[in-house]
C-alpha cells in the first residue's frame, strides 16, 4: 500500500471524525429531548435506541469481518487481517454496550438483569467466541498463519453464532420483536409512534457512520503498526 | 475416491494402533469420567426425581469435558514426535488426514460413553438402554469431533495450546451441547421423537457443514 497515504490523516478521516461527532450530538439530542417519553418504560426506554443500534452495528463489523476472512483465504494479503482485527475488536466493544443497555434495560422491563433468552444468550456467546479468536491470536507468532488461523475461526464464528441462536430458540423466547411482528410470549414491547421511528433511525445512521470512522483508524493503526515492525526488523535485523 | 478412504481409513488405524500400544489417553479419560460422575454425585445431593430430569445435562457436560482431554492429545503428540512432518509429506489429501483425525477422536469418545453409560446406569438406578439416546449419542460427538479436531489443529500450533483448546472449542460447540443435551433429555424423560426432533435437526445441520468447513480449511492449518 501506498505508504504516504499512511504519514498524513487523510482529509475524508477528518471529515468522518467531525461527522461523526456532530451526528452523536445529534443523537444525544434526538434520543433525550425528541423522542417521546414511551407510556409504560417511562425513561429507561430511551435506552432501547443505543441498545438496537449497537446490536445492528456489532452484526455488521462481524459479518464484515467474516468476509474478510474468506477473501484473506482466497487472496492472502496483509489488509483483509489488518481490516478483520479491527472489526472484531470494534464488534466486541459494540457487542458490550448490547448487552449492557440490554441489561439496563431489562431490570424494569423484565424485573431481572438477566434472562436465559436466545437473543441475550448469543450475544454473550457472540462476545466469549470473538474474545476467544483475540486469544487465538496472541498465542501465534509467525504473522502469516495467525492471519490465517484468525480467518478461519471467524468464519467458523460467523457460522456456529447463528446456530446457537437457533438451538437456544427451542426455549421459549422472552425479548420483544419491536420491528415487525410481536411474538406473543414477548414480555416489555411497546409499539413506536412516528418521532420514535426517526430517532431509531437517526442512531442508527449516527452509529453506523461513527463505526466506520473507527474503523478508518483502527486499520490505520494496524498499518502502522505493521511498519514499526518492518522497521525494527530492518534496524536490528530479527 | 476409493484412495482418498484408503487414506482415511490408515490414518484411523495408525491413531487406534498408537492408542491401543499405550492406552494411555483413553484410560485417563475413562478414569476423569468415573471421577466427575462421582463428584457430581456429591456436589449435586438429589432426590430421584432430579436426577432423572439433570442426566442429560451430566453425562455431556462430562462427555464434553472427556473430549477436550482425547482432542487435545490427537495432534500435541504428533507435533511432539514430529510424526505431522511425515503425515504431511505423504502423497494424500490433506483433508484426508482431518476426517482420518476426526474418526479415531469419535471411536475414542464413543468408547469412553459406551463405558460410561451402564455406570451412570448402575450408579443412579435408571435405565439408559434407549436406541434413541444412542443415535443422540453417535451425531452430538460427532458434531463435537468434527468442530474439535480442527480447533485442536489449530491450538496445537500455538504457544498455550491445552489452555487454548476449551476457550476455542466451547463457545463454538455450544450448539451441539444445547441440542445434544435438549435431546438426550427427551430420551432420558421417555418423551420420544416429537420432542427430541428440532435439536436433532441442530445436530444434523451442524453436523454437516463443520466437517464440510473442515474438508475446506484444514489445508490451511496444516500448510508450513
Amino acid at each position: 500500500m501506498a505508504s504516504t497515504s499512511l504519514d498524513r490523516k487523510p482529509r475524508l478521516l477528518q471529515a468522518l471524525d467531525i461527522l461523526s461527532a456532530l451526528l452523536m450530538l445529534g443523537t444525544i439530542y434526538m434520543v433525550f429531548f425528541y423522542a417521546p417519553m414511551e407510556r409504560v418504560m417511562g425513561q429507561v426506554q430511551r435506552v432501547f435506541y443505543f441498545h438496537a443500534s449497537s446490536g445492528w452495528v456489532t452484526m455488521v463489523v462481524l459479518i464484515i469481518a467474516a468476509l474478510a476472512g474468506i477473501i484473506y483465504l482466497i487472496r492472502p494479503h496483509k489488509k483483509w487481517d489488518v481490516l478483520a482485527v479491527a472489526c472484531v475488536e470494534i464488534g466486541l466493544v459494540f457487542a458490550f454496550i448490547c448487552v449492557t443497555t440490554g441489561s439496563i434495560w431489562a431490570r424494569p422491563a423484565w424485573n431481572t438483569w438477566w434472562t436465559w433468552d436466545p437473543r441475550v444468550v448469543t450475544f454473550t456467546i457472540l462476545i466469549l467466541v470473538y474474545m476467544a479468536y483475540m486469544l487465538l491470536r496472541q498465542g501465534i507468532e509467525d504473522p502469516q498463519r495467525r492471519a490465517r488461523f484468525g480467518a478461519i475461526y471467524a468464519i467458523l464464528a460467523a457460522v456456529t453464532v447463528p446456530l446457537t441462536f437457533f438451538s437456544i430458540r427451542i426455549w421459549r423466547t422472552l425479548h420483544p420483536v419491536v420491528i415487525g411482528s410481536g411474538s406473543a410470549t414477548a414480555e416489555g414491547g411497546f409499539d413506536m409512534t412516528r418521532p420514535m421511528v426517526w430517532t431509531l433511525l437517526f442512531t442508527l445512521l449516527a452509529l453506523t457512520v461513527f463505526t466506520l470512522t473507527l474503523l478508518w483508524h483502527r486499520v490505520r493503526l494496524g498499518w502502522l503498526a505493521d511498519k514499526v515492525e518492518e522497521l525494527r526488523m530492518k534496524a536490528f535485523g530479527r | 475416491m476409493a484412495s482418498y478412504f484408503a487414506a482415511v481409513w490408515a490414518i484411523v488405524r495408525k491413531d487406534l494402533a498408537a492408542e491401543w500400544r499405550s492406552r494411555q489417553m483413553v484410560t485417563a479419560m475413562l478414569v476423569f469420567v468415573v471421577l466427575v460422575i462421582f463428584i457430581f454425585a456429591f456436589t449435586l445431593d438429589i432426590d430421584m426425581l432430579t436426577r432423572r430430569q439433570i442426566a442429560a445435562g451430566v453425562l455431556w457436560t462430562t462427555f464434553a469435558f472427556a473430549g477436550i482431554l482425547g482432542l487435545n492429545r490427537t495432534l500435541a503428540t504428533e507435533g511432539e514426535r514430529g510424526s505431522l512432518d511425515g503425515l504431511l509429506l505423504a502423497p494424500v489429501e490433506r483433508s484426508a488426514i482431518y476426517f482420518g483425525k476426526t474418526l479415531a477422536n469419535l471411536f475414542f469418545m464413543l468408547v469412553v460413553e459406551i463405558f460410561t453409560l451402564p455406570l451412570y446406569a448402575l450408579f443412579y438406578n435408571m435405565s439408559l438402554a434407549q436406541p434413541g439416546l444412542w443415535l443422540v449419542l453417535l451425531l452430538g460427538s460427532w458434531c463435537f469431533c468434527s468442530v474439535g479436531t480442527l480447533l485442536a489443529a489449530m491450538a496445537a500450533q500455538a504457544r498455550s495450546r491445552e489452555l487454548l483448546l476449551p476457550v476455542l472449542l466451547l463457545p463454538m460447540a455450544l450448539p451441539v451441547l444445547v441440542a445434544s443435551v435438549r435431546a438426550s433429555s427427551a430420551f432420558v424423560n421417555g418423551l420420544g421423537m416429537e420432542y427430541a426432533s428440532a435439536s436433532l435437526n441442530i445436530l444434523v445441520v451442524y453436523g454437516l457443514i463443520m466437517p464440510a468447513l473442515g474438508f475446506m480449511f484444514f489445508d490451511f492449518i496444516v500448510e508450513e
